[in-house]
């Protein structure tokens, strides 16, 4: 369905625009229907300009990005509308996904001036309905009421609904869960696994490994504008194999395990890593090329 | 609520209509322009009329300005009329006295505050307009059109504005305010545009102006629609600026007589005060009318817009 | 040294009214303790921390005693406040990250910060330098703007200035939260080294994320809606809760290996009272699926074995998670 080939991103720095940077570098995959893919990487790691360029919200700078077979780079007008009613992002911060002075629903009725102009009240109001309902919102309790009044977690089950206005089959969820507490978190995650039920791709960007093994059958690691290692949930967690994959692994804290215990199971030595990256300013220039992910077994790939 | 936003401690009624959904930490929203609609007019008018210098500037500006629509209807002489005795003291007859060519100095003083208003208006509407089209649209797209702008806008900052106005004026021979109104419009717009523009950098990495982007709205309809409301308070508070700021520059080209000569306003008059020596002559009833008429709408305004600032903001109110 | 907390009640002010943030809190931490407070937004943990050194203008302080070894701490008066913090308690402000000044280089920053204390930075500036070099910071980063430091190194920074003159107390805000996953961990872990070398006696660590302070507090306070839930040993906690909240909140936590295919968990339905005009009795009640009628009537912070203290009618009969 999605299509993510050899992307890069780079942008101009520097006095008068003479450095590179590198953002994304050579990244490559793809995301089926009913599908939860995620990319998991800390912040730095390019993960949130991937999705924007999924989104068409920042350009490409080589490499091509296709949906169904269409490349999305020259899409513009109607065309670009078309690709927007297939695809949709959900970002992470509620608040300011909503602008201020508006009611929440207004970001419902500018998906009704573009794509349902045609409508009766009726018929758009049953539609709403209908949207809020499959995010277990209560329209009574949403729709005249101004951001600030609700909570982050109904804000992002709005956003998620809105989406679901246009029937897409693939959602960009860019760290939708990161701000909202640890008791709703989980509602809006099982949400999306619900809807990944019914046919619905989702490419889920994370920095937070446990939500992407909960609820992702394929995973990501992305370190630095380049996959370090990918495949199977199952594969990547069980077997990790790259160093990096394996000292973000032992860095998470766990409920029932102490660290100590995990950086013994998994091999790895998170200090000397945390250090090694801070006396190392330079961000790897773009003569270093990324590896290239080979296949370890059965849908595991890692770049060694 | 969300986990990350700091709280604001003191609470002011940020416009929420419905006190039930009150949780703590309070209401993360503290900038200006974060309150919604409805409730943000009668909380607005709530603190506005609780605002002392607010509304004793816009109550000095609104009585010279009743005076600038009414004035020359209380008067029966012209202002260039040559009506009475030369310099006489303010009388029944003349209440504002006369000029030392006979002029009644309040039909001028009236009059002068109409042309006066005028240039404010439209020359600072002019300035606002520009200011604010080359804001947005260098804040909103970046890449070379921002740097385009940017360049214009530089170079307009720093022409020494006075010495090209007076220079224009000098050859253009400006025959009506509207002209010069014109020309100061003209001029003055590049610090608008460039506070324009940063605000709207910041408020472009929103991320409901990415929302608007993906639900299929084109770049004039989101700066419209969805960036400009949000910084009213801000293009308000400007204008009054720009219009002050366009009152003075066009008092001072009328005062060094490049304006206009067959109308009257203020600067003017005091051109003709100052050359006909009012001072030596002790008539202070031809240069204080006037200079008091500038400095009320211009000093009004600007006393207008610090109460403005306090009442949009509730970090500045007083609780 | 020990610190005894007694009823502390802390109200922010409003136009509407009282927002209630901390309300009758009482606790104790022993000598060479780390407490971790957990909660959601809007719990009071904050505000907890916060009121112990008094660090915000806009509070109101309205009953309670605290007690730091064996002296009573002014926390209602800023100014009397002032002679204890940063020597007896001291605190790393949630965002400290991005409070610092982006124009002042560290070093200026760090000398300002002391002479405003009355503190001559001549005096303390071979320690502050040795335990920079502790911490995996070059003494070099003295010269550097925070821009060019990274968010973990930052926090260094600002962990090494807060504990400088070995305060009995620490009370780190936040302190992991806009951090990555492995500098999360370099920094917790330094929490727990600063204990140990005794550059603290004790540490009182907020955060929302209830694994972090699993992995290293010696207790763990949960708070809900300005009152506190549940205090116990972190094991305790994590393995054997008896607030009905603090297990459902537990239950709601993905833990890596569990994985949504295979068990489904479920949050928390409700949202927390509002805090200006809470219900009477126990705040959880609306959202607690154990509740009865007797949870009208407010259940004290009870200790239900030495060590552990739960504010719940049904904790000696609530299962184990």
């Amino acid at each position: 369905m999605l299509e993510v080939d050899t992307c890069c991103k780079s942008y101009r720095t520097g006095a008068f625009g003479s450095g590179e940077l590198l953002a994304v570098r050579d990244v490559s995959f793809a995301v089926s229907p009913g599908e939860v893919v995620s990319l998991i990487g800390e912040s730095g790691s390019g993960k949130s300009t991937i999705g924007k360029m999924i989104l068409r919200l920042v350009p490409t700078t080589r490499g091509s990005i296709t949906f169904d077979g269409l490349d999305i780079s020259g899409m513009s007008g109607r065309k670009l509308k078309e690709y927007y009613g297939d695809v949709q992002g959900v970002f992470q911060d509620p608040f300011s996904s909503y602008n201020p002075i508006f009611k929440a629903s207004h970001v419902f009725t500018m998906l009704r001036k573009e794509y349902f102009a045609g409508l009766s009240s009726a018929e758009w109001n049953v539609k709403l309905e209908r949207s809020l309902e499959a995010v277990s919102l209560n329209p009574g309790d949403v729709l005249n009421k101004y951001p600030h009044q609700l909570s982050g977690g109904q804000l992002q089950r709005m956003l998620i609904a809105r989406a679901l206005l246009l029937q897409i089959r693939l959602l960009v969820a860019d760290e939708i869960i990161s701000m909202l507490d640890a008791s709703t978190r989980i509602d809006v995650l099982n949400l999306l696994g619900d809807l990944k039920g019914r046919g619905l791709g989702v490419l889920f960007i994370t920095h937070d490994l446990s939500l992407g093994n909960y609820i992702s059958e394929r995973t990501m690691i992305l370190r630095r504008g380049t996959i370090v290692e990918m495949g199977a949930t199952e594969k990547v967690f069980g077997n990790p194999l790259h160093p990096y994959t394996k000292m973000l692994i032992a860095s998470v804290p766990h409920l029932h395990k102490k660290w100590d215990q995990i950086e013994r199971e998994v091999g790895a030595s998170v200090r000397e890593h945390v250090l090694r990256e801070e006396t190392t300013d330079e961000p790897a220039d773009e003569d270093e090329g990324a590896l290239p992910l080979r296949q370890v077994e059965q849908d595991h790939y890692v770049a060694l | 609520m969300a986990v990350s936003k700091p709280g604001t401690g003191v609470v002011t009624a940020a416009g929420a209509p419905a006190p039930a959904e009150a949780t703590a930490p309070i209401s993360p929203q503290g900038a200006p322009a974060a309150a919604p609609v409805g409730a943000r007019r009668s909380e607005f008018l709530y603190f506005a009329l609780r605002n002392w210098k607010f509304v004793a500037g816009l109550g000095v500006v609104l009585f010279l300005f009743a005076l600038a629509i009414f004035g020359p209807m209380l008067t029966p002489y012209e202002p260039l009329e040559f009506s009475g005795p030369t310099d006489q003291a303010p009388s029944s007859d003349y209440w504002f006295g006369t000029t030392s060519f006979g002029q009644d100095v309040f039909s001028q003083f009236v009059h002068g505050l109409r042309a006066t208003f005028l240039v404010g208006l439209v020359g600072g509407g002019i300035a606002w307009l520009i200011g604010a089209t080359v804001g947005f649209t260098a804040g909103y797209r970046s890449g070379w059109l921002d740097d385009v702008l940017n360049m214009i806008t530089n170079v307009v900052l720093v022409i020494p504005t006075l010495a090209i106005l007076i220079i224009v004026a000098a050859y253009v021979n400006v025959h009506s305010y509207l002209t010069e109104a014109i020309l100061v419009g003209l001029t003055s717009w590049p610090w608008a545009a460039r506070a324009v523009r940063a605000q709207t950098f910041s408020l472009k990495t929103r991320e409901f102006v990415d929302i608007a982007r993906i639900s299929g709205r084109r770049t004039r309809q989101i700066i419209a629609k969805e960036i400009a409301p949000n910084m009213s308070s801000y293009l308000l508070m400007m204008f009054i600026l720009l219009f002050g700021g366009a009152i003075l520059i066009g008092a001072s080209l009328d005062f060094l007589g490049l304006g206009p000569s067959e109308s009257m306003s203020l600067g003017l008059m005091m051109n003709n005060a100052f050359l006909s020596s009012a001072l030596l002559l002790g008539s202070w009833w031809w240069f204080i009318p006037p200079g008091v008429g500038i400095i009320g709408i211009v000093g009004g305004l600007y006393v207008m817009n610090v109460g403005l600032d306090e009442i949009f903001n509730p970090k500045l109110r007083e609780m | 040294m020990s610190l005894r907390v007694d009823d502390l009640t802390v109200y922010y002010q409003s136009l509407r009214g009282d927002v209630k943030a901390v309300d009758g809190a009482t606790f104790q931490i022993a000598d060479g303790e780390i407490m971790g407070v957990a909660g959601e937004s809007g719990c009071g943990k904050s505000t907890l921390g916060k009121s112990l050194i008094r660090f915000d203008a806009r509070m109101r302080y309205v009953k309670g005693t605290v007690e730091l070894d064996g002296r009573k701490l002014p926390v209602w008066d800023d100014s009397k406040m002032n002679p204890f913090r940063f020597k007896d308690v001291s605190i790393i402000p949630q965002y400290a990250l991005s409070a610092l000044n982006p124009t002042r280089q560290i070093g200026t920053m760090a000398t300002e910060l002391l002479r405003a204390r009355r503190i001559e930075p001549d005096t303390v500036l071979p320690e502050f330098k040795r335990r920079l070099k502790l911490v995996g910071l070059n003494h070099d980063v003295l010269d550097r703007f925070p821009i060019e430091l990274s968010g973990g190194m930052k926090q260094r920074v600002v962990m090494v200035l807060s504990s400088l003159l070995d305060p009995s107390l620490l009370i780190a805000d936040e302190v992991t939260s806009a951090l990555d996953v492995s500098t999360q961990r370099a920094v917790s872990e330094l929490l727990v080294e600063f204990r140990d070398r005794g550059f603290v006696k004790s540490m009182i660590v907020i955060t929302h994320d209830l694994s972090v302070l699993y992995q290293i507090a010696d207790t763990i306070l949960v708070m809900y809606a300005g009152k506190l839930a549940e205090k116990a040993p972190a094991e305790t906690v994590v393995n054997s809760p008896r607030h009905p909240y603090t297990q459902l909140l537990l239950s709601s936590l993905p833990e890596v290996g569990v994985r949504y295919a295979e068990k489904r968990l479920s949050g928390i339905p409700g949202r927390p009272p509002p805090l200006i005009d809470p219900p009477t009795g126990c705040r959880f009640k609306t959202r607690c699926p154990l509740a009865f009628a007797r949870c009208d009537e407010e259940p004290p912070f009870a200790s239900l074995e030495p060590g552990h203290m739960a504010a719940c009618w049904k904790a000696e009969k609530a299962e184990a998670a």
